[in-house]
Order: C-alpha cells, then structure tokens, then sequence
C-alpha cells in the first residue's frame, strides 16, 4: 500500500478545500479502501468525511424522503421512515452486499463511485432523485453520465439525495452469486401520470428503459412488458452473463418487480 | 465410566478458535524480523530475458533480493513431484524442473521469479515493483483439452505428456463391449476449482546462528513431510537442525499437505541473511499459486444388457497437472481416481487411460477428495445416463448392480473389506421420502418451477495407508502414522500424533479414544501435533487417513501403556500379572479386588522409590517412566460409501438452480464422534455443491485468471444451502481395531454428481459443471425452442 495524508474534515467547506484531482473522500472505505489494498487506485490524500454531522440522517417530508451522503446502508434498510414511505429502497439498501458492507457502505459513496452494477443508482433514477451538493443540485437523470463516470466536479461533495415518494415501488435484483453486486437490477416505480424502470448492471451505466417505462404508463401490468422489445445490443458480457442473458433478465426482473408492486 | 466413543462431545477447539484466540502462522513475530515479498510472473508463459534488480537494492529498507541465479549458486534443490507414475509403454514419467525462484523460464502468472526481503511488508512490496524482469512472452498452453496439440512448453517433453497412464485390461473390456446390448457415452469436464482455505498460506523462517538451526512456522497439513522434504531435497538444512511447526491452521483442503516454493525461500533466506523471514500470502497470491484441484476431460462409456446389468467400463480422461508437476499432483489423476472409477458396482472388465498433461497454469494436486470426486462424478453421472436411455428407475440400477458379499474385490485394485451399499442405498431413499418426489414435482410445476431428483451411490479408498502398497504403486514416503502417549508424573497425558489438525477436531475425537482405552477423564488428556520437534515422525492429515490410521495408533500406544502398567500394578499389589485386569482406569487383582488407579501407577513410575526402605515398584527388566509409542500401518485402505439424493428446483425463466432438499447416508464405520462427523460431512457437501453449481476457476487463452478474487469466483454461502438430511449406517472396518473408515472427503465426492443429476433430470438435458444460472437457462431454452420445432 502507497503511503499517503489523511485529513478528518470537520465541516463540508473544509473537505471541499482539502479536495485535489489526487485525493478521495473517505466515507464508508468499501470501494476506496480496497481499491488501495489492491493497488488499483493510489492517493494523496484520504479526505475523512464520516465526521461531519450534517451529512446524515434521514428526513420525510410530505412528498419526499431526504437522505444524507453518509447514511449507511443498513441505516436506510432499517429506518421506520424508508420502510413506510419507500418500502423498496429500504428493501434495496438491505440487498447490498454483506452485513459488514452495509454496516459502513454509503449511499453518497455508492452514486459518487457510480459503479455499472451498483444498486443505487437505479433508485435514484426510478425515484426521480435529486443530488444535492455544496454547489448545486443536480436531476439523477444528468447524474450518473458513464461507466464510473458522474456529474461530480473536483472538490465537490454529495450532501443528501432526495428521493420522490411514489405511488408503488419495486426493485428486483439477479445479484452476481459471486460479489452480490446487481447482474442485472430492475427498479420499476409508478409515479402520478409517470412510470419509470431503472435497470442497473445491464449497461456500462444505470438507464431509464423507455419502452418499458412507456408500457408500463400504458397499461401497468406484467403482461404489458412481454410484447417489448429488449435488445442485447450495447449491454454488458463477462463471464457470469452474456449480453442476451442479461437482456433475457431484464424482462423476467421487470416483470418480477412489476408483480411486486 | 461411560464410553466416550460415539458421543457428541463438543469440539474442545472451538472456544480458541471461535474467539479469535487461534494462534496462526501469521500471528507469530521474531524479534529482528524481516519481510518477504515475491516478484511474480505476470505471463503464463515467458522467458526471462535479464532481471535488474539495482534500482529495487537502493528502495528504502531493502535488505536483499534474491533470484533464481542464487538459488542455482546455493545449490538449493528444485521442488518434487513426489509419486512416480509409469506411462503404459513403461516409460517413467517426465518431470519439468521446477525450481523455488525461476531461472531461465516462467511457466504460469504466479510464478516465482524473486524474493524482496526488507525491514517493513510496504518497503518490500513498493521494491518488488521496482525490480525490472525482461521478459521475452511466448504463447501460453492453457486448454487441457488441447494441451498435447499445442506448442511444446518443455524441451524434452514432446506432446507436453507427464504419462499416458493404463490400469486395466482393453482386451478384456472390448470383449465385454462386443457382447453388449447396448453402449452409453459420456463426454464430460471436470471443473478446475481453487481450494480457497480460509488462512491464506504463510511462512516465517528464523534461523540461530549459534545452533545453525532453523524453526520454520507454516500452514501446513503436514509439518513432518515439509521438513523432509526442504531438507532432503531442496537442501536448505539437515533434518536435523530444520524445525518444522504447524501451529493452529485455518483450513487446508490438500492444498497445504506439502510445501511450496515460499516455505524453502523463506527458510533458506534466513539462514543467508542470518533474520526471521516472514512471508505471509495476500488473497490475490493464494488464488493465483497455491495448488488448484480437478480439471478433467473424460470420455467414458459403459458396456450394458438391456435388463441392466453392467459387462464394461471404459474411462479415458487428460488430467491437468497445471505448469509443473506437484507433489501429489501425478497420484490425484492416476490411482487415485482410476480405480474408483467404476464406482460401486459389480463390473466385469473395465479400464482408466488417463494422460496427464502441462499447461501454463497453476500446479494442480490433490483437492478434497483428490480423483475420487472426478472417479464418482464420472460413473455416477454415466450411470444415471445409462438408467434413462434403458428407461430403468435410477434407483433400480444401481441396485442391480450393487455387490452384496464383502470383501467385494474390486475390478482394478481394491478389496473392499466391508460395505452394504443395498442397505445404504434403501436408507437413503427412505430419509429422502423418494417415493413421493413425483408429488413434488406437481407442486413445483404448479409454480411454473422444474423439478429435478439425482442419486449418488459412492465409495472411496481413504485412510491413505498401507505404505508397501503405496510405495510399490510409486508413492516416495510411507503413508503409517504414530502416536505417542505420554503420562506425566502427575497423572495427566499428553497424545502426540503425527497427524494434523485444521479443521477436522482431532484435539476432541483422539481424546475421547485415549480417555476411553485409558479411563482418564477426557479434561485430563492433551492432543499434541504439528511440531517436528515435539514427538515422532508421522505424515500428516489428508485422505480421510488421521483417524483411521492415527487414532489407532494411539489405541496400540495405549494397550503398551496398558501392558506395562499391568506389570507395574502387579508388583505394587503382589499379585500375578496375569491376575490384573483393567478397566475404567483402574488395575484391578479379580480375586482380591485390590487395585491401584492408572494415575497411581503412572506416579510410581516416575517416582519408583519407597522412603525408609530400597524398594521399587518396578518389575525387574521394565525401565522407570510411563510412555509407549506405536506406529501403525494397516494392512488395507478403508471404505467410505454411501447413497446422497439430492432435489433441486430450476425456474426456467432465469436458469437459477435452488437446492430444494439433500440427503446423505453415510456408511464411515464406527462413528467416534456425531457431532463432528456431521460437521465435516456439512464441509464436504458445501464444497461438492459449490463444484457442481457455483465454482469455476478460469483462466482465458493468454493464461490470465480471470476468477482472481472474490468479486469473479463464487464461493458457496450459508444461504446457498437447504437444511442438510444425515443419515448413517454403519459396517465397520476390519482393516483397523477402532472399525473406522474416514469421513472427511466424502460430502465432496458424492455431492457433484447427485446434484448434476438433479439438475440434468429437471430440464431434461445435458450440461456441465458448475451449473450456472446462464448455463441452465440456455438449455431450458434450446429444449422450448427444439421442443416447438417438433411440434
Ligand atoms: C464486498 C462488497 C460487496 C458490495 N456489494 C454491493 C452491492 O451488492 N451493491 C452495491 O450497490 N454496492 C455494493 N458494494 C459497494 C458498497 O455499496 C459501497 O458502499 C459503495 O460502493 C461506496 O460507498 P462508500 O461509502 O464505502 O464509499 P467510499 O469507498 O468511502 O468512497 C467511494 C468514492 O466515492 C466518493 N465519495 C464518497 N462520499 C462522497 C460524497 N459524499 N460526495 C462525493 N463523493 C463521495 C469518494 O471520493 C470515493 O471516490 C459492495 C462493496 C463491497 C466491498
């Protein structure tokens, strides 16, 4: 392991200035710390932001349900408030990974990172989200722009995501029997006048299925999804699933999520 | 006192073990100690053009960097394929050297190339990537299946051939062909797995000048062999001044029974540098370099009459032995699994060709079960394939076949002394509720689910003993184990076995067979092993040998202690020796009932002096002290069998297979211990379904691993499981007093093909292990879609 400084921020103005283009925040350490270990990514600086008070918690509102960077995983998964007003992403926070993953995984850590087979990037499409950080606030629609790839700029810090409350919600995973991350991940939420379906694992990046989604609006039933059409082309193929199972997924996890809801 | 034999005494490891307070290879430090850090290929196949190690020298705390050049210089000795193996035209079997540091070449993406040793684990890993190896690549061999067409790895070994083994007669069998009704094939894969031992290998060498000793602390399963061999053969000390210690150890599945290039660079370093050398692996070193397991490609057919009945066998199967020839590497693919090949059934005429070939991948060697889970996986899958094409209840065949007079001699080599496969069988299907699978079956197809039911009748030849035979079959050591037991002067003992522990509860089980044969209670009993310096000689803990060949050494141990202390208690109570008769620890005169405890005798023993008068309680001729040792060999192999149904649920939709219900029935002789026989029988099946569902080691053309962590390569999880039906019957062993046969391999060789079975029954179709969720929703497709064709 590359030596490098780690600083504990006490507020976000100071984690932001301590920022460089050769530093990480540090939040859970799930995806940073072992991406050191490896000797995949190295750092100059390790910028502590766990210390910082005002970036978790969870807040309701009437419409919305506000969720701080660094609440963890098993907070979601466990907190009355999610399970009431969004059962499924509290059912979602409580897929991820392993108890050791959720008991220090976040979710500011989880949508910065923006892995291709992440959990909740899919909720925060689905959901309509909104990414709040120092700066601005940013549509989960022009969030998540790649493969690992964000709207984030140097320095910027993910204070809380706001999700909007639906009318009925499900997310369904094939999870990879290996990691647990999403093979393929469906997240299917009926909003007034608005159905989205979220796919994660599928693509280099979450994406909104538009003609499932325009299905869906249509008549929201499962047997609305089987005359789509889902092409292979431009998804995901390694060695746990080839891009026509993972387009063959799709439509069963959707399907499933759909029944669910 | 109540017989320990047969009760669930709790592990008496488990405490330590379970509160962090086991004590590993990697929990010992030296004063002084310096870290090792290896260089490793990043090729599968290359030739070492030029290593520069200057800049790497001057990167802080560097203390040395040694090279293949060094170990060329120190004449220290290659690493050894330790069972020769004849090919079927008699030719020996031809070994590529494989030295501890590579010298001119690198054979798989793991190799070793160079040793950093330095004052901190970070400074030798930051000059490790400092050290420049030219390399010039070359195309990689990494099919097995291909291997003998491919580009030839070593210089003088044509068509990259170790052997091309025979055991059999093809006359014999082709008679029996040409008589036969009807003839089913079977082509079919054994997947290479990653054994994936829970403590990652380590070593830490620390040599003393002024004796010139070296104590060498590693995970091994065998610490006695390791010091033989780093000191016979690649000569880094004299036996005498290598200790060898195997503290408590975190798994090892074979894949730690012998050392690796690590332990004798650790060893060897701290002798030359005159520090301890610490050398602990990084998960990415143990799946890349320590020893994978099976890798097969089997063809095999059986020879059938349209009632049934089984005429011949024919198995001709390429094992991998991966980059280099590993110690028991050319034994797992040869006598191993040929014999068991024909499974438990009466057979005719049969034969086992195998060919074992190189490629440019990690050494291959014995993996729980080592060729008997390849052996069963390939009779009982072609059997079952045999049952549908003859339209004959699974079930049924077998029993048709089944011997039913014991010994049963075995068509290739073995003569089985005890068994009841019939019975095993029956009981099996009973626990299973067999008859009411087509129940079941409605109820998942009413869930759009498919059903599978899959059967499994095994046996195996474990308690790897008796050392003429093995050695005659090629094996270079013995394969007795010992035992000593030692009284201490104040009544407690303390058992050395030579025999290890890592998992399998020997510090219980071997005590309640002391406590039991000495009547000392079971707290007063001390299971000493994996210190060569601490009691004698012995060979270590793998094919399901440690107590069927250990434990009984230490009965014979126990009946010297016993026979002594007769004498002994017979002068002290001045009667006959052959009055004395004893039992629950007690020396008893039958007519007087005078008697003295065992705790007695041992005192007297020790202290042989009476005050105020010269008096000794020692028999003339028997010398003070009370300690005995035995080395036991026995006269055959045991017998494990057993009949495991398995029943798995598949959703055609996606593919996924779930584990609906398994049973196993075992036959493992007397039972010393229930509670830890179903612990090791849960292991074993955990690892045959992780075989046959998730586990798959792969590396692509250029020899890359691709499963080189836990993100790619699936381990079996605790919700992967269904609750687990045991049953057992019992036959006992006549080949040892205890009437033992072994248990601890067995979950792993009858769990693949009962699970394969089951899944090839619910969708009507062939496929390979591991049956992957993809894998199974592809053939469930192409069965709809061939299914609508024809319709
Ligand atoms: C074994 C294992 C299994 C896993 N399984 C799953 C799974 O099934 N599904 C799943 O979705 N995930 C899974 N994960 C990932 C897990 O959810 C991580 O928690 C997540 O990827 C990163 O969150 P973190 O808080 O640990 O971030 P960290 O590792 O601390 O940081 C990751 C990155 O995010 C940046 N960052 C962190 N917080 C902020 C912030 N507030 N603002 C801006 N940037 C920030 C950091 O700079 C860094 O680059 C798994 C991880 C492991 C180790």
């Amino acid at each position: 392991m590359k030596t490098f400084n780690y600083h504990s921020a006490k507020d976000v103005k100071e984690a932001s200035k301590l920022a460089s283009s050769n530093s990480a925040f540090l939040a859970g350490g799930m995806t940073t710390i072992p991406s050191i270990k490896l000797g995949l990514a190295t750092y100059k600086d390790i910028i502590n932001i766990k210390n910082i008070k005002s970036l978790s918690g969870i807040k309701v509102s009437g419409k919305t349900i506000k969720i701080g960077a660094t609440t963890k995983h098993v907070e979601v998964a466990n907190s009355k408030d999610v399970k009431k007003a969004i059962p499924s992403l509290a059912a979602l926070a409580e897929g991820i990974g392993d108890p050791q993953v959720r008991n220090r995984g976040t979710i500011g850590g989880s949508i910065a990172n923006n892995d291709p087979s992440a959990d909740y990037p899919s909720a925060c499409i689905a959901l309509n989200a909104v990414i709040h950080t120092n700066n601005r606030k940013i549509e989960a629609e022009k969030f998540f722009k790649g493969m690992f790839e964000t709207a984030l700029k140097n320095g910027e810090i993910i204070e809380a995501i706001e999700f909007s409350i639906p009318e009925k919600s499900n997310y369904q995973k094939y999870p990879n029997p290996a990691s647990r991350y999403a093979v393929v991940g469906v997240y299917v939420a009926k909003h007034k006048g608005e159905v989205n379906v979220a796919v994660t694992g599928a693509k280099p990046c979450v994406y909104n299925d538009k003609d499932l989604a325009k299905a869906l609006s249509n008549n929201f039933s499962s047997s609305a999804i089987e005359s789509v059409k889902i092409s292979s082309s431009g998804m995901n193929s390694d060695i746990h699933a080839s891009a026509e199972y993972r387009a063959n997924m799709v439509r069963v996890f959707a399907k499933k999520a759909v029944e669910a809801c | 006192m109540a017989s320990l034999v047969g009760s669930r005494v709790e592990r008496k490891e488990d405490k330590k073990l379970l509160t962090g307070r086991g004590r590993y290879t990697a929990d010992v430090n030296f004063v002084h100690q310096t870290f090792a850090y290896f260089v490793r290929s990043p090729h599968a196949r290359a030739q070492i053009k030029k290593i520069d190690t200057s800049k790497a020298l001057k990167s802080p705390g560097v203390i040395s960097i040694l090279t293949g050049a060094d170990i060329v210089n120190d004449k220290i000795g290659g690493l050894i394929a330790g069972w020769r193996i004849k090919s079927e035209d008699g030719s020996d079997m031809k070994v590529p050297p494989h030295p501890p540091l590579a010298s001119d070449t690198v054979n798989y993406v793991g190799d070793h190339v160079a040793v950093v040793i330095a004052e901190t684990l970070d400074e030798a890993r930051n000059a490790a990537e400092l050290v420049k190896v030219d390399y010039k690549i070359l195309k990689a061999v990494v099919s097995t299946k291909d291997a003998m067409s491919s580009d030839q790895i070593y210089k003088d070994i044509p068509k990259n051939m170790c052997f091309d083994w025979l055991l059999g007669d093809r006359a014999k069998v082709q008679e029996a062909f040409d008589k036969a009704d009807k003839i089913i094939k079977i082509d079919l894969v054994n997947n290479r797995l990653i054994p994936n031992a829970m403590e990652p290998r380590a070593a830490n060498a620390d040599y003393n000048p002024s004796t010139e000793e070296i104590t060498l602390y590693t995970t091994s399963q065998n610490p006695h062999l390791a010091r033989i061999i780093i000191s016979a053969f690649n000569g880094v000390a004299p036996e005498n001044k290598l200790r060898v210690i195997a503290p408590d150890v975190g798994g090892g599945f074979g894949s730690k029974i012998y050392p690796y290039a690590e332990e004798v660079v650790c060893s060897w370093a701290a002798k030359k540098i005159e520090r301890p050398v610490k050398w602990v692996a990084d998960r990415t070193e143990s799946f890349l370099s320590d020893c994978h397991g099976r890798d097969h490609v089997t063809h095999a057919e059986l020879a059938v009459k349209n009632d049934g009945t089984f005429l011949g066998f024919k198995n001709e199967t390429i094992a991998n032995l991966g980059a280099y020839a590993s110690v028991f590497g050319t034994v797992t693919p040869t006598y191993l699994f040929g014999p068991c090949a024909t499974g438990v059934y009466k057979m005719p005429a049969a034969y086992s060709n195998v060919k074992a070939v190189y490629t440019n991948t990690a050494p291959v060697d014995a993996y729980r079960g080592a060729g008997r889970p390849e052996a069963t996986y390939t009779i009982e899958t072609l059997v079952e394939k045999a049952a549908r094409e003859l339209g004959m209840d699974p079930a049924e065949i077998r029993m048709k076949n089944f011997p039913t007079q014991f010994p049963f001699q075995q068509t290739l080599v073995h003569s089985v002394d005890s068994g009841d496969y019939v019975g095993g069988l029956n009981k099996a299907m009973e626990v299973a509720d067999y008859k009411g699978f087509e129940k079941r079956k409605r109820e998942s197809a009413s869930k759009g689910k498919l059903r599978g039911i899959g059967l499994c009748s095994y046996f195996e030849a474990c308690g790897i003993a008796p050392s003429p035979v093995v050695m005659m079959l090629g094996c270079g050591i013995g394969l007795w184990e010992s035992a000593e037991v030692r009284f201490n002067p104040t009544g407690n003992v303390t058992v050395f076995t030579g025999s290890h522990s890592h998992g399998q509860g020997h510090d219980t089980t071997f005590a309640q067979i002391a406590a039991d044969q000495l009547g000392v209670p079971l707290e007063n009993i001390e299971i000493a092993h994996g210190d060569t310096d601490k009691g004698p000689f012995g060979y270590g803990t793998y094919g399901s040998r440690s107590l069927t060949v250990g434990g009984t050494a230490i009965v014979k141990a126990c009946d010297k202690i016993i026979a002594k202390g007769k004498r002994v208690a017979a002068k002290m109570l001045e009667a006959s020796v052959d009055d004395i008769e004893f039992s629950n620890g007690e020396f008893v005169v039958a007519k007087s009932n005078k008697k003295k405890t065992i705790g007695e005798v041992a005192f007297a023993c020790y202290l042989p002096g009476t005050y105020g008068e010269v008096k000794s309680p020692l028999p003339e001729g028997d010398e003070p002290g009370l300690k005995e040792t035995s080395f036991f060999d026995p006269v055959n192999f045991s017998f494990p069998a057993g009949s495991h149904i398995c029943e798995v649920e598949v959703d055609p939709d996606t593919g996924e297979t779930k584990l609906a219900k398994y049973t196993a029935v075992d036959d493992f002789g007397t039972i010393i211990n229930p509670l830890v026989v179903e612990g090791q029988v849960h292991g074993g099946l955990a690892q045959g379904i992780g075989q046959a569902l998730y586990e798959n080691c792969h590396y692509d053309e250029s020899g890359q691993l691709v499963t080189a962590s836990y993100m790619d390569y699936t381990m079996p999880r605790a919700d992967n499981f269904p609750e687990f039906n045991l049953g057992f019957t019992c036959t006992p062993a006549t080949s040892n007093p205890l009437g033992t046969k072994g248990c601890g391999e067995a979950g792993a060789i009858a769990a693949p093909p009962a699970v394969m079975n089951a899944v090839m029954n619910a969708i009507g179709t062939e496929i390979s292990m591991p049956a992957t969720a993809e894998k199974v929703w592809k053939a469930c497709n192409k069965n709809k879609k061939s299914n609508s064709e024809a319709a």
